[in-house]
């Protein structure tokens, strides 16, 4: 709110030179911001967001300039250039991650440079210039003030609807992208789409700035979109905090006052000439990750102790419709996995039905979690039926068995260490809901939140966990993370639960107190696989047992029968030489 | 195009693939040892060329200044952030770190004085850039080792900036173009062939062949790699990161200060010209799969003819089509290897 205040108060203080200064920090925060959401947010870092200014900075310019068409007719032809790019430019990036993608995208960069330098129609390597300013009612913005108050209402604008955006389904699934696709797919979320999306919004925003810079500078050039560029607007929202979104405009403020302060003072200071403005931004940059790696606000953050999650009132009246309990079964014959040589499942057949408990244990690297996967979908099996309720579901993506009613969670916790455990929960209801970017963007959807968020309460609550709600899900201890974890599949309404592992890492009360929620679930009508080591736990609260052993099942049955059986003990302890 | 401008292209296209070649295979050994991106490589190569430019001209170059200033970052680093006991240890080493920066900034001061012959200044030259890796790392790197593969990019990067910026001040704008080390000629078929191209392709085969060689049959190149994969495990074996680190970057560095000396006569090269050399190592690097040296060094190869083509046919667009074949590539790599290219 202070931010504002200064706003509305600039123009009436600062001179023209110090408003067209603050503008151009306006716009660089405005691409910044977009990487802010692209990097800090999905986890898809690009080199390439200063080629996006370009494409929409020359789109108008030579629109404006060969066409004679009027600088705000060619604002939309400017997001759809740059949106149509970054659509095609998602295909890619979708399938690329890490360092790969950070490749691409520097590669992308410099190919675009060349290109604005080497067409006629974009004016070569000099440029395009006398391109027509914006114009409101007949008067040229020439003077810097409503420019400046331009730049910085749609700045403004933009924190607003990404805030509301990542405040909302779509926005955790964006933040849920950050570990890898695993985790996110299980709980129903498209990826790819969740990606492209992503991308292209961060262009769009690009194509912005480059038609505003076009009609504000009046003059382009390649220079201005080169990959040096690209790599300042990342650095801006490194430097700021790419997990804020309020880092983008610190980070944008700090490079683009520095800098003239920098060649202004250095050259002086070191008598001596050269670009030295690189080296300190270079130096800078090396040492922010040497010691604050997550940037200056998040520091500056926790140096005073705040927090970036912020609780809210939650309607518990308001929760979503369950679904129809009818009973479900999943029935797996003949599973059949090898990797490489290593035939990890051999001909496993399980049965779980609504109501009942079936533990699958086996000593370590005897296949279970492999089993899990080819359950869930996360690998392809070589041969076997799954059914599911009767249907077919193998081949299909984690994705769609999890929307059909498979709920899961995983060995290592894959929770979002940022995110309140409330959200973390409310992930694993993603399926249930269908609010669209656009609708979270604009708080169209907020009923259907409210009800997202009042089930993940009503899980937690169920879990026991109720007071951890808007703790950081990362502050928890393990076992409770666990927990959390069963939380969030729970949350996804599911008619069979797979948990792997949910006791580990528990102390015994602990592990009491799981094992009668556990029962209470199958009480209430689920059906649960669930493969554990600890067998003390298993014995007492599974109905049947199914043991594996080198991929094989080699008992299956009541844990009675199951511990007396020659096969069992002797895969466990051994037998006598 | 006729046969012999075909040839002559040809020629060109090895030449510039050579080096491209020398660049991918320091970027491999970088990525395989240390999972660094190592975008600054090709300042290694202008910062040669431009050294061994001021040498044959009788200037001491600004190498030398640098070199001692890493140095003393590197001893003060050392004294500074450890422990009492390992104080004792770093005093001890002390001499080892800063001799070699000494030696050399000696001999170019006397290569200048007393103009010493191409082949020595060419010695001292190699050896300067070659002892910048190591000490870049300690200053840069060595703090980061935990990090992933996307920061230690990012901060490549920065430091990519930092060297840029010193090497305009170190350099000055103008570029500079030597006369080549082996100065013969020979004509096959009446195309002429100069002795230098050859020069490069064979340096360019025998460290491809002795890379290949040492990291996947030698003991030395599988802990270097083991280090990387999995740095903890590595040091539970008794394979120290910080040497392996050290290691990589001294091979590095030198692997581009021989590019340099090399190329000089090629081209003239600018404080600047050795990023976009860089980025095209990359190219040929990530075909291979930042993995492998004999793939990279044939990617190598054939870009560089396929640059020299493009030059002939489009040639305002011939950067255009160099980095714009990347993304394909990336997209076949990381389809043949999923999940590859994350952290």
């Amino acid at each position: 709110m202070a931010i504002v205040a200064l706003i509305i108060a600039a123009p009436f203080v600062l001179g023209d030179y110090q408003l067209a200064l603050l503008t151009y920090v306006g716009l660089s925060a405005i691409a910044a911001l977009g990487l802010v959401l692209l990097t800090g947010k999905a986890g898809l870092s690009s080199f390439g967001q200063a080629a996006f200014v370009g494409i929409g900075a020359y789109v108008s310019a030579i629109l404006t300039l060969r066409a004679g068409w009027s600088p705000w007719t060619t604002l939309p032809v400017s997001f759809q250039g740059a949106g149509a790019c970054a659509w095609a430019g998602a295909l890619v990036v979708v399938r690329l991650s890490g360092h790969y993608l950070s490749l691409a995208t520097i590669a992308f960069g410099v190919a675009m440079f060349y290109l604005f330098g080497g067409l006629e129609i974009t004016g070569g390597q000099s440029g395009l210039s006398g391109i027509p300013p914006l114009s409101v009612a007949g008067t040229a913005f020439t003077s810097a003030v409503p420019s400046f108050v331009f730049v910085w209402a749609v700045l403004l604008a933009c924190i607003a609807m990404l805030a509301n955006l990542l405040d909302s389904r779509m926005g955790r699934a964006i933040r849920a992208l950050k570990d890898g696709d695993l985790m996110a797919e299980a709980m129903g979320i498209d990826t790819d789409a969740a990606k492209t999306w992503s991308f292209v919004i961060a262009c769009v925003m690009a194509g912005f700035v480059g038609w505003f810079y076009a009609h504000f500078q009046r003059f382009v050039n390649p220079t201005a979109f080169s990959l040096g560029q690209g790599i300042e607007y990342l650095f801006m929202a490194v430097l700021g905090g790419a997990n804020m979104l309020w880092g983008a405009v610190a980070g944008a403020a700090i490079v683009t006052l520095l800098k003239p302060l920098l060649q202004a003072t250095l050259p002086g200071l070191l008598g001596m000439t050269g670009n030295f403005e690189g080296v300190v931004f270079g130096l800078l940059v090396i040492l922010l990750f040497q010691f604050a790696a997550e940037g200056l606000l998040p520091r500056l953050q926790r140096l005073t102790g705040g927090s970036s999650i912020t609780p809210r009132p939650i309607h518990p009246g308001a929760r979503l419709p369950a679904g129809p309990t009818a009973s479900a079964s999943l029935v797996v014959e003949g599973a059949r996995k090898s990797f490489g040589g290593i035939v990890a499942n051999a001909d496993v057949s399980l049965l779980v039905n609504s109501g009942e408990i079936v533990a699958l244990i086996g000593p370590n690297g005897a296949g279970k979690s492999t089993f899990f996967d080819l359950v869930t979908g996360v690998t392809k099996a070589d041969a076997g039926r799954f059914l599911l309720n009767g249907q077919s579901i193998a081949g299909r993506t984690s994705r769609e068995i999890a929307r059909l009613g498979i709920g899961r969670s995983f060995q290592h916790v894959r929770l979002i260490t940022e995110m309140s455990s409330l959200e973390n929960v409310a992930l694993g209801a993603h399926r249930r809901g269908i609010g669209s970017m656009l609708a979270g963007m604009l708080r169209l959807e907020r009923r259907e939140e409210q009800a997202l968020l009042a089930e993940a309460q009503a899980q937690l609550d169920r879990v026991g966990l109720a007071d951890c709600a808007w703790l950081a899900a990362g502050s928890l201890a393990l076992g409770q993370q666990r927990i959390l974890e069963v939380a969030r599949a729970l949350a996804g309404d599911p008619q069979i639960l797979l948990l792997d592992e949910p006791a580990a890492g528990l102390r015994l009360q602990e592990k009491q107190t799981l094992a009668h929620f556990i029962r209470s679930l199958r009480d209430d009508g689920l059906g649960i696989l669930l493969v554990e080591h600890d067998m003390d736990f298993v014995m007492t609260l599974a109905d049947r047992v199914v043991v594996m052993e080198f991929g094989r099942i080699i008992a299956s049955g009541t844990p009675h029968s199951v511990q007396n059986d020659a096969r069992v003990q002797e895969a466990y302890l051994g037998a006598a030489e | 195009m006729n046969a012999f401008v075909a040839a002559f292209l040809a020629q060109d296209g090895l030449s510039n693939g050579a080096i491209y070649c020398l660049l991918a295979i320091a970027l491999v050994l970088m990525f395989a040892v240390t999972r660094i991106i190592f975008i600054p490589q090709g300042e290694f190569i202008s910062y040669a060329a431009l050294s061994y430019g001021a040498l044959r001209e009788g200037r001491v170059p600004g190498t030398v200044g640098f070199l001692l200033v890493l140095a003393a970052c590197t001893v003060v680093l050392d004294l500074l952030g450890t422990s009492a006991g390992m104080r004792m240890a770093s005093l001890r080493r002390l001499p080892r770190r800063v001799a070699p920066a000494l030696v050399l900034s000696a001999l170019a001061l006397l290569s200048a004085r007393l103009h010493l012959p191409a082949v020595v200044d060419a010695l001292i030259t190699i050896a300067m850039v070659a002892c910048m890796g190591p000490m870049l790392f300690r200053i840069v790197f060595r703090r980061l080792a935990q990090a992933s593969s996307l920061v230690l990019l990012i901060v490549a990067v920065a430091l990519h900036l930092v060297l840029l910026g010193l090497g305009l001040y170190f350099f000055g704008p103008e570029g500079v173009r030597t006369d080549p080390l082996f100065d013969m000629n020979f004509v096959l078929n009446g195309l002429p062939i100069k002795a230098q191209t050859l020069v490069i392709l064979a340096t360019c085969l025998v460290l491809v062949g002795v890379l290949f060689v040492i990291s996947e049959r030698s003991l030395t190149g599988k802990a270097l790699r083991a280090a990387a994969i999995n740095p903890i495990g590595a040091r539970l074996m008794g394979i120290s990161a910080e040497l392996s680190g050290e290691t990589a970057f001294l091979v590095a560095a030198f692997i581009g200060g021989v590019s340099g000396v090399l190329i000089s006569s090629a081209t003239t090269i600018y404080y600047d010209s050795g990023f976009l050399l860089g980025l095209k190592g990359f190219v040929a690097g990530i075909l291979g799969g930042l993995a492998s040296f004999p793939v990279a060094a044939i990617g190598a190869i054939g870009l560089g003819l396929l640059e020299s083509y493009a030059s002939f046919y489009a040639s305002a667009f011939k950067e255009t089509i160099v980095f714009s074949l990347i993304i394909p590539i990336l997209l076949w790599r990381s389809l043949a290897q999923p999940g590859k290219g994350a952290h």
